[in-house]
């Protein structure tokens, strides 16, 4: 109750100083129209990126944004439908904002993709980039791939082939468990063709499908896994769907390896909780502890003081790529005009916060950065949501090991 | 064997959570004729008071507490809300609870935000009772099976065995009729409300851990509930009874059962290939629509014997 009463007046605050302070100040700023759920059942992923992402803009704005001018970050809920985030479209370009940014639903990135595409063909004068944060559908940079979409997170087929090259060698019998839509069939489809590719001495002794969000008790799947002899659960699973099949795994003591996708985001680790120690995995593009890891003070600095200000983990630190991308990418161009600086971002390589080359491949604009495999345990520095546990390495995959052949046929604008 | 030994106690384990959820649903519906859109958003605060209490002063007062106040919040609301509505037709009702369901849903969000909240099943029952072909069965299990009997067993002899039970026996058949012998029926609505709310709070303090505590936990149990009550037949508590346990069955099965219509038409000697008239759907293994059957048993009720199971009075 606190919390939310908090969060209220820090909003309301928030917004006053913005209506005083901002018409003056917004002729300098870049800025970036962000589009998520707001509200509605999915509001807490769109309500903790917008804390994260402020606080990663307030750093870039401290190392001088870009060209001199310092981001400013536009919110608007689209409520999880596409019709709404092409309201948001419509109110960036109408007030000339150079990016839109989304990260939530294939659905809607597909939706955004189309009407980005149809805008700047007819305002050649107004144009805007689509930074896409994390919808996964491989199509969006393969059948699908635009000029003016950028996706800076690894899509399904690459969080895929992420986890089957985290199977360890002694493991040789794999389940597949995936919700019955188009994101869980493709993970299922996805693991089943890198397994076949990198680890054809793995048998996949089960391949089930899920009614998305239908399933309460998963303990007769847990006793059909318990039944193939199993050594690994792989499934891109998320929310209640991921939660529920882990803890009913946990209390009939089913003693294998999870591979999840998104046990990282907010409220798995405590859904989880202590039960899941050594056996939840999950394939992610930061936790807090690789900077401890890999002995990366200053970013492990930076992400500390987050967790200082807020009251909940800083899983989302590492869109501090996005940014950093942008940067470059308008420093390079000398713009913040979408035609240039996305000419200038195409091809474009940066060392990330975490020492990395990333490259923001030019045939399909996507991201290729380094991908990991954390394992939920005990006595890490920084644990999760309370927990007492957070996020080990286990497996680390190179940039180069996930440039995947790309089917985009890409249709780039005369001038 | 094994399989199905273990499958059976998964489905008797989930069919009594079922059941504790839908017995209070049922009174309500039975006597009041009111089909509570709010009684699966009972469960879920029932579940969030659990949470609560249970940081201050152990799982074990929470047992009694949180369910109270559940009750305490459900006589509220039929006494000085649903009461006023009731005048105006069971539709107006029915309006009501749903926009009570849509209230109490931001309301949990905003008082405990949006991710789901550490509940936990206490230290004392968070291990194996015993093992069943190298399966754990869990000592929490064996807990809910245990209240949702004693449960049972409680309202059982509460409806047959008081007066006030035997009123509200009364009353789930012939309402006019209780009411022209001169009980106070309003009252009794009131108590079968809030018993009822009292019911969904027990279901969500034991459902609370047992699954994930979060705020679209209602939503998602809902429609469920919905099913086996209807299924079971208004005004009967064992067809309720019944129909949780043939539900948590059949889903259970269902997704053990890894057969479609392809393999029984191979068996009477009709193989059905790619090329076969509705292949996609023939094909479908019985565990990917598992989730659905109770739906189709619902349709399938309502078309056939509309009473339900052992049910007293049409829907």
């Amino acid at each position: 109750m606190l919390d939310w009463l908090k969060r209220t007046v820090s909003t309301v605050l928030a917004l006053v100083f913005s209506l005083t302070t901002g018409a003056a100040y917004a002729q300098g700023t870049i800025k970036i129209m962000y589009t998520d759920p707001l509200s509605g059942p999915f509001a807490q992923v769109g309500d903790q990126n917008l804390q994260q992402f402020k606080y990663i803009i307030d750093y870039i704005n401290g190392r001088g944004g870009a060209i001199g001018r310092k981001f400013e970050l536009v919110s608007f809920d689209n409520k999880s439908q596409p019709s709404e985030a092409l309201l948001a479209l419509k109110a960036a370009t109408d007030q000339n904002i150079p990016v839109i940014m989304q990260c939530s639903g294939s659905n809607i990135a597909a939706a955004l993709i189309e009407g980005v595409d149809k805008h700047n063909e007819r305002n050649p004068n107004n144009r805007i980039v689509y930074i896409n944060c994390g919808a996964v559908a491989t199509e969006l940079t393969n059948e699908k791939c635009s000029y003016w979409h950028f996706r800076m997170d690894a899509h399904v087929g690459m969080k895929a082939e992420t986890m089957v090259r985290a199977l360890p060698k002694d493991v040789t019998k794999v389940y597949l468990l995936n919700q019955d839509y188009l994101f869980g069939q493709s993970v299922q489809r996805d693991v089943k063709t890198f397994l076949a590719k990198l680890r054809p001495d793995v048998k996949v002794v089960g391949d089930e499908l899920i009614p998305l969000g239908k399933v309460k008790d998963f303990s007769p799947y847990i006793t059909k896994i318990k039944a193939s002899g199993a050594q690994a659960l792989l499934t891109g699973n998320w929310g209640p769907d991921m939660t529920l099949l882990i803890k009913a795994g946990m209390d009939a003591g089913l003693d294998i390896r999870y591979y999840t996708m998104y046990a990282h985001l907010g409220g798995g680790a405590t859904a989880i909780g202590p039960a899941g120690n050594g056996k939840v995995r999950s394939v992610m593009a930061f936790h807090e502890n690789i900077a401890v890891e890999t002995g990366k003070t200053d970013t492990e600095g930076w992400t500390r003081q987050f967790r200082a200000q807020h009251n909940y983990d800083f899983y989302a630190a590492g869109f501090r790529t996005i940014f950093e991308f942008l940067q470059a990418a308008m420093n390079k161009a000398g713009s913040a005009d979408p035609i240039k600086f996305s000419a200038a971002l195409e091809g474009l390589t940066i060392t990330d916060m975490l020492g990395y080359q990333v490259t923001m491949r030019k045939a399909d604009h996507q991201i290729l950065s380094e991908y990991f495999v954390g394992v939920f345990t005990k006595g890490v520095k920084y644990d999760s949501e309370k927990t007492g546990l957070g996020w080990k390495t286990e497996t680390t995959v190179q940039p180069k090991d996930l440039d995947q052949p790309n089917t985009c046929n890409m249709k780039r604008p005369t001038s | 064997m094994e399989v199905l030994l273990v499958s059976l106690l998964n489905g008797l384990v989930y069919g009594m959570l079922l059941f504790m959820l839908a017995s209070g649903l049922t009174l309500i519906f039975s006597m009041m004729g009111v089909l509570n859109f709010a009684h699966a958003s009972m469960y879920m605060l029932g579940a969030y008071f659990a949470f609560s209490v249970s940081r201050v002063i152990g799982f074990w007062p929470a047992l009694v507490i949180a369910p109270a106040l559940c009750g305490v919040l459900g006589a509220l609301i039929e006494m000085y809300a649903l009461r006023r509505v009731h005048r105006n037709g069971h539709i107006a009702e029915l309006l009501f609870t749903v926009g009570l369901a849509f209230i109490i849903e931001k309301a949990t969000q905003m008082a405990w935000g949006l991710l789901p909240v550490p509940y936990r099943v206490p230290a004392v029952l968070d291990r194996p009772l015993f093992h069943i072909y190298g399966s754990n069965f869990h000592a929490y299990r064996g807990f809910m099976l245990l209240i949702s009997a004693l449960m049972f067993l409680a309202i059982w002899l509460l409806l047959t065995r008081t007066r006030i039970g035997l009123v509200i026996q009364a009353a789930l058949t012939h309402p006019e009729m209780v009411g022209a012998l001169g009980h106070n029926v309003p009252r009794v609505f009131t108590i079968v409300f809030a018993g009822g709310s009292v019911l969904a709070g027990l279901a969500g303090e034991i459902g609370g851990n047992y699954l994930v505590t979060e705020p679209s936990m209602a939503a998602t149990m809902g429609p469920i509930v919905f099913v086996v009550v209807v299924f079971g037949g208004l005004g009967s508590l064992a067809g309720c009874f019944i129909a949780s346990l043939i539900m948590g069955l059949v889903q259970t099965f269902a997704v053990v059962l890894d057969v479609s219509f392809a393999d029984l038409l191979a068996r009477v000697g009709l193989p059905v290939t790619s090329t076969t008239p509705l292949a996609e759907v023939l094909t479908m293994p019985l565990p990917r629509v598992g989730a659905l059957l109770p739906y189709l048993m619902l349709i399938l009720v309502l078309l056939i014997k509309p009473r339900g199971l052992m049910g007293t009075r049409d829907t």
